[in-house]
């Protein structure tokens, strides 16, 4: 049967006609719809959220020491946070297969960094298989499976955001059950010490020699003859581009592409004049096509940075075809939505003119104009350390103007320790925990806070405040941020306290409610001060020197009635 | 081989709109690609889509100029995605004004009288009130069907394999007033 899915849905295919048993993932863009359509398949895959990426690597890690066929998918800075599983498993090896899926954001449409993962590949010594669009991607999980289990290795399936959300014709398939080959001890090698993990290190570097040849004799690594004057080298998405803009060239494309398989490039680069790679982001191929002595042309004629499309390509190699130029107009930034909790925190430290160190999620975007409430961004968790670096480094007084900002979901993923090491060093911090019950940035999935599982099950509540407490910090607030009065006079209080205090500023996320009735402006009372302005609310703007509310994008909250001095905003309106 | 942009503001409805014309000309026989951006950009920021039919389709993505139709769910937004279109291409736009951010703070304004501007540079212009269409039809959230109807005028696909696809693709209490808007584009005067 043919059907349009994406790359992601493909994948979740993929592990369902494989046999795959369980399947882990924590959200990020653009990998999260992977898990969400494999729990279309809960009957036969056990799946869940899982709290952070690491996490995720290590529960799927014991399914597969149980022989069963796991998954675990995630973004690319995922990858960072389980990179360290990762190279232990890279030596362990598997008994069920085992399929690691890195979205790569090439672009960074949803990113804060580039990174390219093919890197991974190459540094924890496994397989990896790049697909080039959903019909591949779905075989490519299948795949990844088998070569798995064959060669005893985790296999890296590395998609980016033009394969994970673009949409292709697939053709499905059954399923075919693969069941738990069974635990059997075997501390050799799955108890990595030194001296297990010695041998293990030689068995790994024969296993690249074994998945080498392999590679150079796998299918999907195929040469499409063509003009013989260029000859290009490619692989993933680029592979797309390069058949659209150079229809008439040679084209090698690589599939299976670490292991590096040096003897079919070799053999592509004999029987061309010229050879072109055309790769996004790093020169990952490049550097080893250089390195077995073939001369290419690759990142001087294309970009590092960015990714590619057929433009680009073409642009690259001499067409200069004319284009309407880009036109100089105003920005339009993605803004927290009308109504957003967030909103209220970072009005409120925008207003005190606090120092904010920040976090990811929505509420990353509390930094844009008009709010300007938050300093710094690095990482997920990052904001609770760096909230204690710059007070360890600037004394107690400046300390007096510095919060942390940090989601619900992110304080699961990877807040809790940095919490635990400001109560444990004597720190003073306050940390500020954005508590809209959901992981919204990514589109709304459950975490160990909303009380239900991926698989759709009730669970156990973990409450932040619990755990706030359980890690010793004895000023824990719970506030609603709508109440903007309240949220300043606790903030304000908290910030000055020379303990550590964690505020839990609790309102879901307005996209998981009803509506209220939307507000109004009475513009007889309006003086145009433009004080709501500086909520940064999508609903509201200024006309003719008078505020005005969307009453289609307005939800009701409220916030600009509070901010209003002239009481100018009502509610009620029809 | 067809390519469709289709551009507006996150929340407007542009991806359903695509997916909607991708399986209609699945439906019709064709290979079907299918590009589009999540996460960030659907939080009230610009938004594309790219739909691209034919016998053998390659790249999910359209670079700049190459796209046959631009279909835009907003003016200011029309003419940030016009170097995607080609010189000769048509361009669909919805006579609507959406204030980004930017503009509602008083930091920028929105540029006046879009429409004639794009009518100096595309001369193959249609300018549609999606808006007053779904209004009057009673739901302004069928507006990007309405559009779509507008789309259909100028594709190679067949009334019913679009009908049949809304009937599949949008929620189940909707198919009548949806069904209803997308002829009323297919037949509007723009
Ligand atoms: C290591 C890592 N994993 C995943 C992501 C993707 N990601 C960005 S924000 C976010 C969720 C944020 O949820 P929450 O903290 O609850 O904030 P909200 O978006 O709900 O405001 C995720 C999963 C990431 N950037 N880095």
């Amino acid at each position: 049967m043919r059907e349009f899915m994406s790359g992601n849905e493909a994948v979740a295919r993929g592990a369902y006609e494989a046999g795959c048993r369980v399947a882990c993932a924590y959200p990020g863009t653009p990998s999260s719809e992977i898990l969400e359509n494999i729990a279309k398949y809960k009957d036969k895959i056990y799946c869940e959220w899982s709290t952070n990426e690491k996490v995720a690597l290590e529960v799927a890690s014991g399914a597969v020491f149980a022989g069963a066929r796991s998954l675990v998918a995630m973004k690319h800075v995922g990858l960072n946070v389980a990179a360290d599983p990762l190279f232990s498993m890279g030596y362990i090896g598997v008994t069920g297969g085992f399929v690691i899926v890195s979205a790569d954001d090439p672009g960074m449409h949803s990113s804060q960094n580039e990174q390219d993962n093919r890197n991974y590949a190459r540094a924890a010594k496994i397989a990896m298989l790049e697909p080039s669009d959903s019909e591949e991607a779905r075989l490519l999980t299948k795949l990844g499976f088998d070569i798995s289990e064959e060669f005893d290795t985790p296999v890296l399936l590395r998609l980016t955001t033009r394969i994970s959300h673009s949409y292709g014709i697939v053709n499905i398939d059954e399923r075919k059950e693969h069941p738990p080959r069974g635990y059997k001890k075997d501390v050799k090698k799955r108890l990595i010490l030194p001296a297990h993990a010695r041998p293990r290190h030689i068995i790994v570097e024969e296993r690249l020699k074994k998945l080498k040849d392999y590679s150079n004799s796998f299918p999907l690594n195929r040469i499409e003859w063509g003009n013989r004057d260029v000859g290009i080298i490619t692989s993933g998405v680029s592979y797309q581009y390069v058949k659209e803009v150079f229809p008439k060239a040679s084209v090698l494309k690589l599939t299976l592409t670490w292991p590096f398989p040096d003897k079919i490039i070799k053999e592509f680069a004999k029987g061309v004049k010229k050879v072109i790679i055309v790769e996004e982001n790093d020169p990952f191929l490049e550097t080893e096509i250089k390195a077995i002595g073939i001369d290419v042309i690759g990142k001087e004629k294309l970009p590092v940075t960015g990714e590619l499309d057929p433009y680009i390509l073409k642009r690259a190699f001499g067409s200069s075809e004319e284009v309407y130029p880009t036109q100089d107009i105003p920005s339009r930034p993605p803004v927290l939505c009308a109504g957003c909790p967030h909103r209220g925190v970072f009005y409120v430290i925008s207003k005190l003119k606090l120092t904010a160190t920040g976090d990811i999620g929505c509420y990353t975007l509390g930094a844009l104009p008009p709010l300007n409430a938050m300093d710094t961004c690095v990482c997920m968790g990052a904001s609770v350390g760096n909230a204690f670096g710059l007070e360890r480094a600037l004394g107690d007084e400046i300390s007096d103007k510095i919060v942390a900002v940090i989601g619900d979901s992110t304080f699961f993923h990877s807040g809790i320790t940095g919490l635990i090491d400001i109560v444990y060093n004597k720190g003073t911090s306050t940390i500020i925990i954005l508590d809209n019950s959901t992981t919204a940035m990514t589109g709304l999935q459950e975490h160990p806070g909303t009380g239900k599982t991926l698989m759709g099950e009730e669970t156990k509540k973990i409450a932040l405040e619990n755990i706030a407490k359980a890690c010793g910090v004895e000023n824990v607030y719970v506030i609603d941020p709508y109440n903007l009065k309240e949220t300043e006079e606790i903030i304000k209080r908290e910030v000055k306290r020379r303990e550590p205090s964690v505020i839990i500023a609790r309102r879901p996320c307005v996209l998981m409610v009803k509506s209220e009735p939307p507000l109004m402006v009475i513009s007889e009372k309006c003086t145009g001060c433009k004080l709501c302005i500086g909520l940064g609310c999508p609903a509201i703007s200024i006309k003719d020197n008078k505020a005005v509310i969307d009453k289609f994008l307005c939800t009701g909250c409220g916030m600009c009635a509070e901010v209003c001095l002239k009481e100018a905003i009502e509610g009620n309106c029809s | 081989m067809t390519k469709i942009v289709i551009c507006g503001v996150g929340g407007q409805g542009t991806i359903l709109a695509s997916d909607i014309l991708s399986l209609v000309a699945m439906e019709e026989g064709y290979d079907v690609k299918k590009s589009e951006v999540h996460g960030m950009a659907q939080r009230g920021g610009s938004v594309i889509s790219n739909c691209i039919f034919g016998k053998k389709v390659y790249s999910p993505l359209i670079g700049l100029g190459e796209g046959d139709i631009l279909l835009a769910f907003e003016k200011l937004e029309a003419l940030r995605s016009l170097s995607y279109l080609k010189k000769n291409g048509k361009m669909i736009v919805n006579d609507y004004e959406w204030l980004p951010i930017t503009v509602a703070s008083g930091d920028a304004t929105y540029p006046e009288n879009i429409i004639k501007t794009l009518k100096k540079k595309v001369e193959n212009l249609i300018c549609v009130d999606g808006i007053k269409i779904a209004a009057d039809l009673g739901n302004i959230r069928t507006t990007n069907v309405v559009l779509l109807g507008v789309l259909a005028r100028f594709l190679p696909f067949k009334q019913e394999s679009w009908l049949f696809v809304l009937e599949k693709r949008v929620p189940k209490k909707t198919v009548e007033i949806n069904k209803t808007a997308f002829l009323l584009g297919f037949a509007s005067e723009a």
